[in-house]
């Protein structure tokens, strides 16, 4: 793999829930590359989020934790235990996050051009007129038309895709390595999702990002993922690059998320929904989590817990089952 | 903003008209004859009727309305039967007192309240919290007057800081502010009470705000997302409660000045009370209807100043 920008190793978050800590997210593995798209996929309650939050050093301090052991590395600088005044440099600068919902990810009682300054203000130092003529640059490199008279205007004079430009271009301002994208096109219509999309892929390919992109939508993932981590319950249960994931899926997950699927060339009767729900991070057993609900599992799925292991082809499975294949 | 200011201060109108209706009417529905009350029993049949001809009470009903209003219009509020003067120019007399004393209230109320709830916000359900609920609490559940002799006994009557009757020199500044301090901060600490309560709760839910979020993704520091994103929003439910307490104002400001034995609008009220001064009293209700809808009208134009989409909609 080329040059790494973000790994995070052994990533485990818990919250506390009725006066006990449960881990939201268990044990994750990821690596991100520079100008490479890995895309989390999973249902609501996977834990996608949740690891999105950790790298950024937002996860509610009054419930919830980092465990001991995670390790979030920035190129070469640890992220896990920097305190918050340090992590703010970081975030924002080096990691930047855009959100679900551009409708309330705004300050609706900010102008848009302050909103994209303040944070070039903050890391770059500048002046407010020379942060506000950035801000303007960077509105511009996002398309937003006629940037300069809108960047008075407030976040509800703009439209939804165009709210999610602006997330980007506050995101992108000051040129981090990476892009944290939780979700950022399921709140728009399909063909203003496309336009964001190819957006953040051109951004990608200009600025060389390492892009973490979250989506439930495997239609999105096909788009622009180059490699794809497959997240159940907390845990990643498969990762591959994205054209073998959609070839030829191996976790029996993985396989129930493809088959309930959509798709053009099959008929809609053949849509075959995955039966039951992501367990509670309160009700996991000592087996694999996705036991309950798969189709393959054996008495060991059900007491043991499998591991993430690699497999010869570069792709790793977490399945007793089907980890026996090449 | 221009056209915001010039739509919410047309809407003041009709109001406006609607509360002088009231009030006219509500003088004239009260039992009894007003030249009998004011003159007594005792009083000639003729007196009663050039009373009545004075106050123009013997004209047909929709003449009076009318004459009211066009009164109104002019600026003419009536005269007082007591004194003879104009209300105006009873109004004018005290009413620097009562606005020094509401201004100073306010101040009081918002730069005390705003930083503790704030405060009390971040560190929710900490010791600093409970004590800020606390305070906030005894501070509302204390009436106006018992805390005004509290205040009195301790700090004029005990350690002598500040006169216990406040009757001003106009012209010294210095000593106009330590007259004006007890009474402030009898109604500023109960503002500050209903502000501090009101900025907590409403930066809880700020806090909760995905945008909240983004500013701390954006890594500009907690302080200014404190103060910038999420206290500008915040604000809102502040706004209501302050321009809510200017009506509430009558009533502490009455009890404020009897107490402290300061002149003002509400013992001008209470002297028109208990000297029957049956126009003044009409007079003044007319002023605080006034005062009361331009109140209401400066909050919602405050409102418009924070949050931008009430202007355009």
């Amino acid at each position: 793999m080329t040059e790494v920008v973000l790994e995070v190793r052994d990533l485990t978050v818990e919250f506390r829930s009725g006066g006990a800590w449960h881990a939201a997210v268990r044990g994750v593995d990821l690596a991100i590359a520079r100008n490479e798209t890995l895309a989390i996929v999973g249902e609501s309650g996977s834990g996608k989020s949740v690891t999105a939050l950790a790298v950024m050093g937002l996860v509610p301090p009054h419930n919830g934790r980092i465990a001991p052991g995670s390790s979030i590395r920035l190129e070469d600088r640890e992220l896990v235990g920097l305190s918050e005044r340090s992590m703010d440099k970081v975030r924002g600068d080096r990691v930047a996050m855009i959100f679900q919902e551009p409708m309330t990810a705004l300050n609706p009682t900010m102008t848009v051009g302050e909103q994209v300054a303040e944070s070039v203000r903050a890391h770059r130092g500048l002046a407010p007129a020379a942060a506000w003529k950035e801000a303007e640059r960077v509105l511009d490199l996002v398309k937003v038309p006629s940037a300069r008279r809108r960047m008075t205007d407030y976040p509800h004079q703009f439209s939804g895709g165009m709210r999610q430009r602006v997330m980007i271009a506050m995101a992108l301002a000051c040129q981090p390595e990476v892009l944290l994208a939780d979700e950022p096109t399921t709140a728009l219509d399909v063909t203003i999702q496309a336009q964001v999309l190819s957006l953040i892929e051109d951004l990608k390919r200009e600025y060389g990002l390492g892009v973490l992109f979250i989506t439930h939508n495997l239609g999105v993932v096909a788009l622009i993922a180059d490699r794809v981590a497959v997240m159940y319950a907390g845990e990643i249960v498969e990762t591959a690059r994205a054209e073998d994931l959609f070839h030829e899926p191996r976790h029996p997950y993985t396989e129930a998320l493809l088959s309930s699927m959509p798709r053009v060339d099959r008929d809609i009767g053949e849509l075959q929904p995955i039966q039951g729900n992501v367990p509670s991070i309160r009700d996991i057993g000592p087996g694999c989590a996705f036991a309950p609900r798969c189709a393959l599992a054996q008495e060991r799925c059900r007491s043991e817990r499998p591991s993430l292991a690699a497999t010869a082809d570069g792709r790793a499975l977490r399945c007793w089952v089907r980890g026996s294949l090449p | 903003m221009g056209e915001f200011l010039l739509r919410r201060v047309a809407l003041a109108v009709p109001t406006l008209l609607l509360a002088m209706t009231a009030v006219f009417v509500l003088a004239r529905v009260v039992p009894g004859d007003p030249a009998l009350v004011i003159l007594g029993d005792q009083a000639s049949l003729e007196a009663l009727a050039a009373l009545r001809e004075r106050l123009g009470l013997d004209r047909p009903i929709l003449q009076q309305y009318l004459d009211f209003l066009l009164g109104i219009l002019r600026g003419d509020l009536g005269r007082s039967l007591v004194t003879g003067k104009s209300v105006w120019a009873e109004v004018l007399a005290v009413i620097p007192y009562t606005i020094e004393l509401t201004l100073a209230a306010i101040v009081i109320g918002v730069v005390l309240g705003v930083p503790l709830g704030v405060y009390a916000a971040v560190h929710r359900n900490a010791l600093p919290d409970t004590l800020t609920r606390l305070f906030s609490l005894a501070g509302l559940s204390f009436p106006a007057f018992v805390s005004a002799i509290l205040l009195l006994l301790a700090f004029a009557i005990e350690l002598r800081w500040f006169p216990v009757i406040s009757a001003p020199k106009v012209d010294d500044p210095l000593d106009r502010l330590r007259h004006l301090a007890l009474p402030a901060f009898n109604i500023g600490l109960i503002m500050t009470a209903y502000v501090t309560r009101v900025t907590r709760s409403s930066m809880l839910n700020v806090l909760g705000e995905d945008y909240v979020r983004t500013a701390r993704a954006k890594g500009i520091g907690m302080r200014a997302v404190l103060w910038r994103h999420a206290l500008r929003n915040a604000l809102i439910p502040v706004a209501t409660v302050v321009g809510l307490y200017l009506g509430t104002l009558i009533g502490n400001s009455v009890l404020t000045e009897i107490v402290f034995n300061r002149p003002g609008l509400g013992k001008l009220i209470l002297g028109a009370l208990n000297q029957r001064d049956y126009t003044l009293l009409q007079g003044l209700m007319v002023f605080f209807a006034g005062f009361i809808v331009l109140a209401n009208a400066a909050t919602d134009i405050a409102y418009g100043i924070i949050d931008p989409r009430v202007r355009y909609k």
